[in-house]
Order: C-alpha cells, then structure tokens, then sequence
C-alpha cells in the first residue's frame, strides 16, 4: 500500500545515520516478532487440540450420552444436539429481529432515533456475556420457575441481535440508491421494494453478518451457565435443562478426571472446527461479492 | 451514444401476463408500507428496550443488596455467604489487575502486529496474517480456557514462575509457591484473548491515515520507522488509545478462560503467584448455587457493576476510534 517514495538512501537530504538505520532495522525486527509472539499461541492451542482431540473423537463419542463418573467411553452426543437446539432457538428469535433493526437502520434510520439506536446496538454489543445470562435468569428462568433451552436461548439470542443489525444495515447501505430507484419507478411499493429489491440484492452480505453472530454465540458459555444449566441426558423440550457443547467442555476441564479431560478436547476440537467452517464459509462468501448484481 | 437521441415513445405494451407478476401486484401499498414501517420501527425499538430491560433487571436485582451494604459494598473484602456478609473489593481488586496485566502484555504486540501488517509485511502476506490475527478472535473462551489449563498452567508453573521469582523477585510481586493457576496465568490467556482486537482497530485507524502523511515524512527524508512513528502513529495515537480501551473492556467482562485458570480465592494478594477471582467469575461460579436472596443480589449488583463500567468503557473507545477514522470516507454511503 505504501510504497516509499525515496527507498534509495543517497538521494536523502542528508545521509541517514548508522544509529537511525539502526533503530528502523530494529523496529522492523520488533514489529516481526511481535507477530510470531502472537502466531506463537494461535499455533499451539490448534496443535494442541488436534493432538488431543483428535484421538478420542469416535463413533460413541458423537452418539452416546455422557457415562457416569469412573466408566469410560460415553460422548456428547446430547450436548451437540443441545448446542444445535439452543443455536436454532436463539436464531429463530434473533436473526429476524436482527435484520428487521437493520432494515430500519438502513432505509428509515436517517433520523435521530436511527442514530440513537445505531448506538445502543453498539453498547449492547459490548455488554459482558455474563450479565446478558443474568438477565436471561430474570426474565426467562425465574418467570418459569426452572432452568431451560429457552432460556438459554434468549440469552443467545440477546447477543446476536445487535451483530446482525449493524451488519445488515452495512451491507444494504452498499446497495447503490440507483437501484431502489428502479424500482420505484416501476411502481412498486416501498416495503416490496426493500425485500425483494435491495435486500435480495444484499442477501449473500446479510448472510455473513448472520454466520458471524452464529460463529460469536455458538461457543459461548458463559450465558448458558445458569440459563440452558447443561444436562447428562437428552433433551427436546423447549422448557427443560438441555445439554450444550461448550459447557460440558466447561464441566469436564475442571473436572479431576483424565477420561472427561480426554473428552473435553475432543468436544473443544468439533466446536472449534464447526466455527472455523462457519468463519471460512463466511470469508468465501464474501469474497465471491457482497453484492450479487449491483456493482 | 453521442448527440441527442430521438424520443423514442416507448410502446407501453399492456400484458395480461406481467398484470400477475407478483412484483407488481400493488395492492394498498400505502397501508402496507406503513405496516412494514411499524414492523421494522418495532424491531429496531426492540434494541432500545433489550439495554433498557438489562439495566432495569440488573438495578432491580440488586436492589436488597444495595440497600443492605450501599456504596460500601464495593469497599468491603468479606465475601460470607454464611452470615450474608458481602463486599465485592476482591473482585474488583482481581478483575483490574487481571485486565491491566493483560494490557501490559497484549498492546506492545497488538501494535507491533498491526505496524507490520499495515506498513511493513509484503503485500501477499497481509491478507492471510490479517485472517490469521481475526482467527485469534474466533476461539471460544471456553476453548482457550481448556487450553491454559492442560498447556500454560504447567509450563507456568515449572519454567515461568520459577524464572520471574528468580529475577524478578526483588519487586514483590513474584513472590510465593508457583502454583501455575493464578493471576498471572490469568493476565497472559486474557492478553492473548485481547490482542486480536487492539490490533484489528489499530490497522483501522492506521489506514485511514492519509497516504500523503506517509509520504511527506519520507520526502523529508525518514527513515520508515521514523516514518510510521511521526507520520503514522502519531496521528493515529486517539484511535489507538480506543482501540486498547476496547481490549479493556473485553478484558473486563471475559468469563469462562479466567473463571478456569485464576484459581476462584476471593483474597487481595500482592504476588502475581497468587490465586485471585474476578468479577464475571464469581457470578459465572456461584450464581446457580447462591441461596438466599441476599446472595443472589449482591451477584446481581456485581453484574449491574460491570455492566455500568465496560459501557462507559465502549462508549469512550468508540469516541475516540471515531476522532481518528470521521475523516476517512466511510465503508458505506446513502
């Protein structure tokens, strides 16, 4: 991007120092090393976790419940069927909100209330997971009287909301005017317009913003600790303690057991690949064009 | 098409079929697109009421505590759930010395991250170091706390700790059994935890800085270092400034990786050895087990804490991202 308009030395003003190449070499080096430092543990915690999890991934592992105490062998089965359930809970109720704010932002929102609510999307986006699974607590869980997969996914939900806001406004803003325009002039109504016209047009960026809130709440744990609660059984009900991924990890690395450690990085070794493939999708999406036909 | 064009009436075919498509079945629009309005005015509301409803379960949550210990509460180190005594020094002791350390250590190598990506790395690399930094993002927290478990809690205690209280004793703050789990285990995970953000904002304002600034300071004739130093970061210092006060704010309401490795004591200690517990922590560990209604609202008031500090926190980030980047023009437009 920057290429340097003199990179030949002796066409400077004045000669650069020994001292100053010095100092210019050694920020360079700095700068390298700074990035192998952080390299550094993105490379172990993978490694670690293919080492690790990929020798006990096995067919019980994905199909079997969770054995009790001091039995080997049992899986997660149930806890990646709940994370399934509490994620499509909490898309069900998120994604169209979601996407409803960021119509409105982007095709009503030039207003103050636009602008105020452009902002509390982006507080909401930095409030602590923790506290959103408090109020998951107080609205869902003490309002039912028990721990459950709604709960957990109101809490879920919570947190993508203001993702997939902010991200579908972005990209319908990319929709150039000229092509709502069109349309207009051929007579169509404003709301037909905005969903079969613009969004349609952004629907492969509104996507992404939508697998980037799922990839952020699919590990989440923390909000599910005392909503969804986690559960050593299946469960399908919508109002009973369910199972998720990321807390049985959570359950089994405190654990003084080997075999649940054991278990543990194999469940923490699907987690990771199930979101490295939603990011991917997400990058090969968009790299194909946010837009399908407008620019 | 050069030169005026004839008018061309254009033949306005009346189509039976087209009367049926289904784009142009107007119907009441007005009516309609005043119910698509609503409905979208009505999602976009939802937002507002989302932050308010946090801030009204958190303040009413907390309400018994507050009127059993007031301000004080968050002076007072006993945490006796036994006799319902509670004060929350300890945690907000643990949660700023954790989130500091992890400063300390992640905006030197945020930064240095983001000068070489932006300023210095081949043009073939920058895509995928770019990726690569974001992928840091990506982790769990769950995942990351798995991992310093099982990986840096015993590198920390048999080569780490035993190194700092070697050479570094002398100040105190290395001092005491190296257990591995503890405060400093908890800085390092939440410092790599921290790193992907700074340095993503970094590069953001570090772009929007005007290539001519660049240019200038290298006709004057500086070296590229003195270039990115005076003509780069320095004009770029406020947005840098939100972007590690962003970090801070991650840092301060992370759960799950301190919660595994901070070793959950809630005690003031000087050395970095020492087990300590956080703010998100001791919600995370105790508030499905609090019983007694004091209890559970003196969790409450702790979350009504974090959520007030890391807003004001964001808000102020934001402030200060947006001084540096408001005279870029904007990813997207009207």
């Amino acid at each position: 991007m920057s290429e340097p308009l003199i990179t030949n030395p002796e066409f400077a003003v004045a000669p650069i120092s020994l001292w100053r190449r010095g100092v210019n070499s050694f920020a360079t080096l700095a700068a390298a090393a700074a990035v192998i430092a952080v390299l550094l543990p993105l490379g172990a915690v993978f490694g670690y976790l293919i080492y690790k999890g990929i020798g006990s991934i096995n067919w019980a592992f994905l199909t079997q419940t969770p054995k009790p105490v001091g039995e080997a062998g049992g899986g997660m089965a149930n806890a990646i069927a709940g994370s399934a359930f509490i994620l499509l809970i909490a898309s069900s109720i998120g994604v169209p909100i979601g996407i409803g704010a960021g119509i409105y932002l982007a095709e009503y929102g030039r207003n103050r209330l636009g602008n105020i609510v452009r902002f509390t999307a982006d507080v909401l986006n930095g409030v602590p997971s923790i506290v959103v699974g408090i109020v998951a607590y107080a609205i869902v869980v003490l309002a039912q009287g028990h721990f459950s997969a709604l709960a957990g996914g109101v809490a879920l939900a919570i947190m993508m909301i203001p993702t997939i806001a902010r991200t579908t406004e972005e990209m319908l803003l990319l929709v150039p005017n000229t092509v709502r325009e069109a349309a207009y002039g051929l007579g169509v109504s404003r709301w037909r317009t905005t969903l079969s016209i613009t969004l349609r047009t952004a629907t492969s960026g509104v996507i992404t913003g939508v697998m980037l809130a799922f990839a952020r709440v699919a590990g989440e744990t923390a909000p599910l600790l005392f909503t969804a609660f986690g559960n050593q059984y299946w469960n399908w009900k919508i109002n009973q303690p369910t199972a998720a991924l990321s807390l049985q990890i959570f359950t089994y690395a405190i654990s003084p057991f080997d075999e649940w450690h054991r278990q543990a990085w194999a469940g923490a070794l699907i987690l990771i690949v199930l979101i490295v493939l939603a990011v991917s999708a997400v990058r090969i999406v968009a790299g194909r064009g946010m837009l399908k036909g407008a620019n | 098409m050069t030169g005026p064009q004839p008018i061309v009436k254009p033949e306005v075919v009346v189509d039976p079929e087209a009367q049926t498509e289904p784009l142009l079945k107007a119907g009441n629009s007005h009516v309609a697109d005043g119910i698509f309005h609503f409905a979208m005015l009505a999602c976009a509301l939802c937002v507002l009421a989302l932050v308010g409803l946090i801030l009204y379960e958190l303040i009413s949550g907390s309400r018994l505590s507050w009127h059993a210990f007031g301000l004080k509460f968050f002076f007072r180190s006993e945490w006796d759930p036994v006799n319902e005594q509670f004060g929350a020094l300890p945690f907000v002791y643990g949660t700023l010395v954790s989130s500091f350390l992890a400063l300390l250590l992640a905006v030197p190598l945020a930064i240095g991250v983001a000068v070489f990506i932006t300023e210095m790395c081949p043009r073939w690399l920058k895509g995928p170091l770019a990726f690569t930094t974001e992928l840091l993002a990506a982790i769990p927290s769950v995942i990351y706390g798995l991992w310093a478990i099982f990986v840096l809690v015993p590198v920390l205690r048999q080569y780490g700790e035993p190194f700092c209280a070697r050479y570094l004793g002398w100040t105190g703050m290395f001092e005491g059994p190296p257990y591995g789990i503890g405060m400093l285990a908890a800085g390092i995970i939440l410092a790599i935890m921290v790193v992907p953000i700074v340095s993503s904002i970094t590069r953001e304002v570090m772009t929007s800085v005007p290539q001519q600034q660049r240019e200038a300071v290298l006709a004057l004739g500086a070296t590229r270092w003195e270039m990115i130093r005076t003509g780069v970061l320095r004009n770029a210092r406020a947005g840098i400034l939100g972007g590690i006060i962003l970090g801070l704010g991650r840092a301060l309401g992370e759960t799950m990786a301190v919660t595994m490795v901070i070793g959950n004591r809630p005690e003031i200690a000087r050395s970095l050895f020492a087990p300590g517990y956080t703010m998100a922590s001791v919600i995370a560990n105790e508030f499905s087990e609090a019983t007694g209604n004091t209890y559970l609202s003196a969790l409450i008031e702790i979350g009504l804490a974090l959520f007030i500090v890391t807003i004001i926190v964001n808000i102020l980030a934001q402030f200060l991202v947006w001084t540096v980047t408001r005279g870029t023009p904007a990813r997207s437009h009207v």
